[in-house]
Parts: C-alpha cells; sequence; structure tokens
C-alpha cells in the first residue's frame, strides 16, 4: 500500500469516527413566544368525521428525542395522567399501550386530546401544562405502544411496576382513528 | 475535615487531630530511627551492644504501635458514646427531607398534622436541639452534606435513611447535594439557619401561618394568574387552592434567602428573572419555560414578593 493511500484510509476512517459523535440536542426551552394573546383554538372533533389534525414539524423533533421522551415520562406520573390511565394498561380512562385510539393516535392528534380534553372525562390540560410539554407527554404516550424508534425510548424506569421495559416490546402497527372510535362503540 | 457547628462535626475534628498527632509521631519515628540505623551501623554492626541496641529498639518499637493503637481505639470510642448519649432515641424534632431534582423539599413532622410544616430548599433549626433528619429521595440518588454539622447521607428512591444532627453554634450553613445526580447537580443547595430555640419558634409559627392575601391590586392579578395559569399544576401556596407537589412549596417563598436551591440570592430581580426564564437561570430544570408578557410577570412577582 502507498503512503498516499494510507494516509487516505485514514483520513477515511477518521471521518468514520467523527459521524459518530452526533449527540442528541437537549432542549430544555421551547421557542418564546410572542407578546399576543394566542387565539382561542376550537375542537373540531365531530361526530362522524375522523379527528384530523395539521402535521405539525415539531412531532418528529419531539419524538425522537430521548430527553423529551424522558420528561414525557415524568410528567405523566407527576400530572397524575398515571392516576385515570395507569402505566398505560387503562384505569377509569382507556388505555394507552394499546393499538386503538378513539381519537387518534399521532403525535398531532395525542396533543389535541391532552391540549383540548374529551367529552367522557379527559381534563383538557390547556394553560395547566406548556405546550412544550404536551409534546413531551405525546411522545411518551406513543412509547406506551412502543411506537417511536427503540433508540429514543426513555430508559427512566415507570416507577413501581413489574412491565417489561419499553425498549424490549416490539413495535405495533398504528391503527389509523375511526369514527366509530370516536363513539366508543367501536369493538 | 468539617467545620465545627454540630455535635458530629466537633467529634470528628478532634479525632481527626489525634489521628494526626499519633501518626505524625510514628512518621517522625521511623525517620529519626533509619537515619540512627545508618549512623549506627557501620560502627556497631556485629558486636553484642549492637544487638542489645536492635533488641531494645524492637520492643520500643512494639510498644508504641500498641500504645498508639490503644490510644486511637479508645478515642474513637469515646467520641461514639458522646455522640450517641448526646442524642436521646427519639429526638424531640424530627425532619423529613425528600431529595427532588435539583431542589430539596423539607417537612417538619409533627403529631397533629396541622402543624406539619411543609417549605423547600431552607432549613431552620435550633441550636443544641437534636434533630433526627429522614432522608427520601423521589427521583435519582443524591447526598445530604452540610459540612459544618455532621458528614454526608445518601438520599435514595425507594428507601428511607437518617440521620443525627445536634447544631453546637448558632450561624448560617450552607448545604450541598454531594452525589452528582443530573445537569443541575451543581445549583441544589440548602440554606440552613441555626438560632436560639426562641426564634426558631418564632420561625415555625410563622411559616404555619397560610399565605399572606395579596395586598395590592397588582398583587390579586398576579394570585389570579398564578392560580389560573400552569403555576397551579406544580407548586402549592398554602390557603389557596395551589396544591400540587412538584415544585418546591411558595407559601413563604419571600422569607427565604435563596431561589432554585441557592441558585439566585432572594431579590426582586432575581424573581423576576427566574420567572421570566428559569430555563435560562438553571438549564434543564424542571420548571418549563412558560412565556409571560411583561404585564403578567409585574403582576406575578408583585404577588410572589408578598409571600412573605
Ligand atoms: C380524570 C381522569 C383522567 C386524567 C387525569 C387523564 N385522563 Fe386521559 N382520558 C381520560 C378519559 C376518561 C379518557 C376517554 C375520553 C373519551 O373517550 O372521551 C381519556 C382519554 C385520553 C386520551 C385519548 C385516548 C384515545 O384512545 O384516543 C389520551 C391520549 C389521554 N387521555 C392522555 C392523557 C394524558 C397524557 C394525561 C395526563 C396529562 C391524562 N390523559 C390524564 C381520563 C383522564
Ligand atoms: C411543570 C411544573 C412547574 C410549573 C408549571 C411551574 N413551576 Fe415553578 N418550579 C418547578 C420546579 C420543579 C421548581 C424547582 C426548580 C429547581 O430549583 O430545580 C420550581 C421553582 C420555582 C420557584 C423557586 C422556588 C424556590 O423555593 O426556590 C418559584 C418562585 C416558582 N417556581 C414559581 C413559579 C411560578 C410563578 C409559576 C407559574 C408562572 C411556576 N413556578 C410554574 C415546577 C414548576
Ligand atoms: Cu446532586
Amino acid at each position: 500500500m502507498s503512503s498516499r493511500c494510507r494516509a487516505r484510509l485514514a483520513a477515511l476512517a477518521a471521518l468514520a469516527l467523527l459521524s459518530a459523535c452526533d449527540r442528541e440536542e437537549r432542549q430544555s426551552r421551547a421557542q418564546p413566544v410572542p407578546e399576543t394573546l394566542p387565539t382561542p383554538r376550537q375542537s373540531i372533533l365531530q361526530p362522524g368525521v375522523p379527528a384530523r389534525t395539521a402535521a405539525d414539524p415539531r412531532a418528529r423533533a419531539y419524538e425522537n428525542n430521548s430527553y423529551q421522551m424522558s420528561q414525557g415520562q415524568l410528567l405523566y406520573q407527576k400530572m397524575n395522567c398515571s392516576g385515570c390511565h395507569a402505566h398505560g394498561g387503562g384505569g377509569m380512562g382507556p388505555a394507552l399501550s394499546d393499538a386503538e385510539w378513539r381519537y387518534g393516535g399521532s403525535m398531532e392528534e395525542i396533543v389535541a386530546t391532552i391540549d383540548q380534553g374529551r367529552p367522557n372525562g379527559m381534563p383538557s390540560w390547556r394553560g395547566k401544562l406548556t405546550e412544550q410539554q404536551m409534546w413531551q407527554l405525546a411522545a411518551y404516550v406513543r412509547s406506551l405502544s412502543a411506537q417511536p424508534r427503540q433508540d429514543v425510548l426513555s430508559s427512566r424506569p415507570d416507577a413501581p411496576s413489574s412491565t417489561e421495559p419499553a425498549t424490549l416490546q416490539s413495535r405495533q402497527p398504528v391503527v389509523p382513528s375511526s369514527p366509530a372510535g370516536v363513539q366508543g362503540t367501536s369493538r | 475535615m468539617t467545620g465545627g457547628g454540630g455535635l458530629q462535626g466537633e467529634q470528628f475534628n478532634r479525632l481527626f487531630t489525634l489521628f494526626m498527632g499519633i501518626t505524625g509521631f510514628f512518621y517522625v519515628l521511623v525517620i529519626v530511627g533509619m537515619l540512627a540505623g545508618i549512623a549506627i551501623r557501620g560502627r556497631a554492626a556485629g558486636t553484642e551492644r549492637g544487638e542489645r541496641l536492635a533488641r531494645t529498639a524492637l520492643l520500643g518499637w512494639i510498644a508504641a504501635v500498641v500504645l498508639g493503637l490503644t490510644v486511637l481505639t479508645v478515642g474513637s470510642y469515646a467520641s461514639e458514646r458522646r455522640v450517641s448519649a448526646a442524642i436521646p432515641a427519639r429526638p424531640p424534632l424530627e425532619v423529613q427531607i425528600t431529595a427532588n431534582q435539583w431542589w430539596w423539599d423539607i417537612t417538619y413532622k409533627n403529631a397533629v398534622p396541622a402543624n406539619e410544616l411543609r417549605t423547600a430548599n431552607e432549613l431552620h433549626l435550633p441550636v443544641g436541639v437534636p434533630v433526627k433528619v429522614t432522608l427520601k429521595s423521589n427521583d435519582v440518588i443524591h447526598s445530604f452534606w452540610i459540612p459544618s454539622l455532621a458528614g454526608k447521607q445518601d438520599l435514595i428512591p425507594g428507601r428511607v435513611n437518617d440521620l443525627l444532627l445536634l447544631p453546637t453554634r448558632t450561624g448560617q450553613f450552607r448545604g450541598q447535594c454531594a452525589e452528582f445526580c443530573g445537569t443541575q447537580h451543581a445549583h441544589m443547595a440548602l440554606d440552613v439557619t441555626v438560632e436560639p430555640v426562641a426564634s426558631f419558634r418564632r420561625w415555625q409559627q410563622a411559616q404555619l401561618a397560610p399565605a399572606a392575601p395579596p395586598s395590592t391590586p397588582l398583587a390579586q392579578a398576579g394570585h389570579d394568574l398564578v392560580m389560573s395559569q400552569q403555576c397551579a399544576s406544580c407548586h402549592a401556596i398554602a390557603g389557596t387552592p395551589a396544591s400540587a407537589r412538584f415544585g418546591p412549596d411558595l407559601t413563604h417563598l419571600a422569607s427565604r434567602r435563596s431561589i432554585a436551591a441557592g441558585t439566585l440570592p432572594m431579590t426582586r430581580g432575581h424573581l423576576y428573572a427566574w420567572i421570566a426564564d428559569p430555563q435560562g437561570v438553571k438549564p434543564g430544570n424542571n420548571m418549563p419555560y412558560i412565556g409571560f408578557d411583561s404585564a403578567k410577570l409585574h403582576a406575578v412577582v408583585a404577588y410572589l414578593q408578598g409571600l412573605k
């Protein structure tokens, strides 16, 4: 091997090593909000019409970030979501770790559910949580059914629970929300 | 070495001095013996006088080691006895300290639930009164350390540890988390005030009172914001609807010496800084950036400042 060739190989190896240096950004602060009152949002949910929420670029950003998901898990316990939904298995509120969604299981739809509340007993968290926190919660809620990428799942243990860690669960398909589900009549 | 503000600290210092004295003596002895050996060896080697000298030196050495170890053992036993004799089995004051990332939740236990006092990031202790401190953690392992009073003790999630304190001198001391617990570990301090029993009782009475009602229209507006906005999902203020326990109790916030576990001194300006952008002051902490406009900020700070 010529010395030029060796030098090139060394440079390539160094480049390959550099690519492993991509560290996750920890964003502790969402974008500042403008000093104006937000316009009131109205639920677009109507009987017979599937819940549709515009795609939001934040969805991917939050869902692919371990830190955000881990914060979501912290809030899930601290805000007592677990009081109604248990650790995903459901209680007074529906299970969140199954593949069924009454109001849709995308990041945007879950944020809308948390923000607006839902008629059969899900309180609205608007003004009680920041938007950033709702996105963090949505990312964690999706991890309960192993939707997000496996390598970003939170390693924080679910308090006193003996369920298998999310990192060991298998990926499940997303089931699109159905109008029938909205009325709670599916199956 | 710890400062001498508490019984354990003082005993520790005394033992440390004793230990230093004895080990220092042996250090010097070994060096002197070695030098003497080198000096004498050439002349006395092989003679009967030399052998007698070596035997005497060996016996002297053994005697010195036995004596030194005995003094150390008796010293540590005596100081252990002093500490346990001074602290009764059921100390009159019990404080429960729960560590959170990155602040301290403090509860003064009382048989009457209504007299249980809850505060955060500050510990007041009466001088000369033994205190039982119960230590818990809500998230990760932390360590409770007031260098002037006593040694460290870990706070472990799912376990209860305890520690006995007997402050012997009044003054302001600093406590600090002593086990790395995440990004803001360095900003997890505890303001400790050791004061005469009478002023401790006064402090306790003042802290047991519910929060002061807002006294100006601006503070009233701030009160309404705190109750209706995110704040009330995380903080408790006694005597108001806010009763969540995710963040520090704010009932008597303005009477404390610092904000956010020793991160900032308690001043009006720093309160503004904290509410306007907690993530700028203490990045990564669990209070979110909320984004108040200036009118709301003025109101909220006016209300918080009245929480004496
Ligand atoms: C007081 C009990 C209660 C609390 C607290 C609560 N929920 Fe709910 N939640 C419900 C109920 C009941 C429903 C079903 C609502 C319906 O069908 O209209 C629900 C529905 C939901 C849904 C929609 C599920 C679906 O199938 O589409 C999500 C997501 C959800 N909750 C997340 C949360 C999160 C996150 C929190 C914590 C911030 C939370 N919930 C706190 C009771 C609660
Ligand atoms: C999501 C929960 C949450 C919300 C919402 C929240 N805080 Fe906090 N707050 C915290 C936590 C956690 C801390 C402790 C931070 C630390 O020191 O690491 C804190 C600390 C503080 C402190 C310092 C307390 C002390 O003893 O040093 C003040 C003052 C405060 N918050 C006021 C507010 C106000 C006013 C609001 C509403 C605008 C608010 N907080 C909203 C969680 C929250
Ligand atoms: Cu720490």
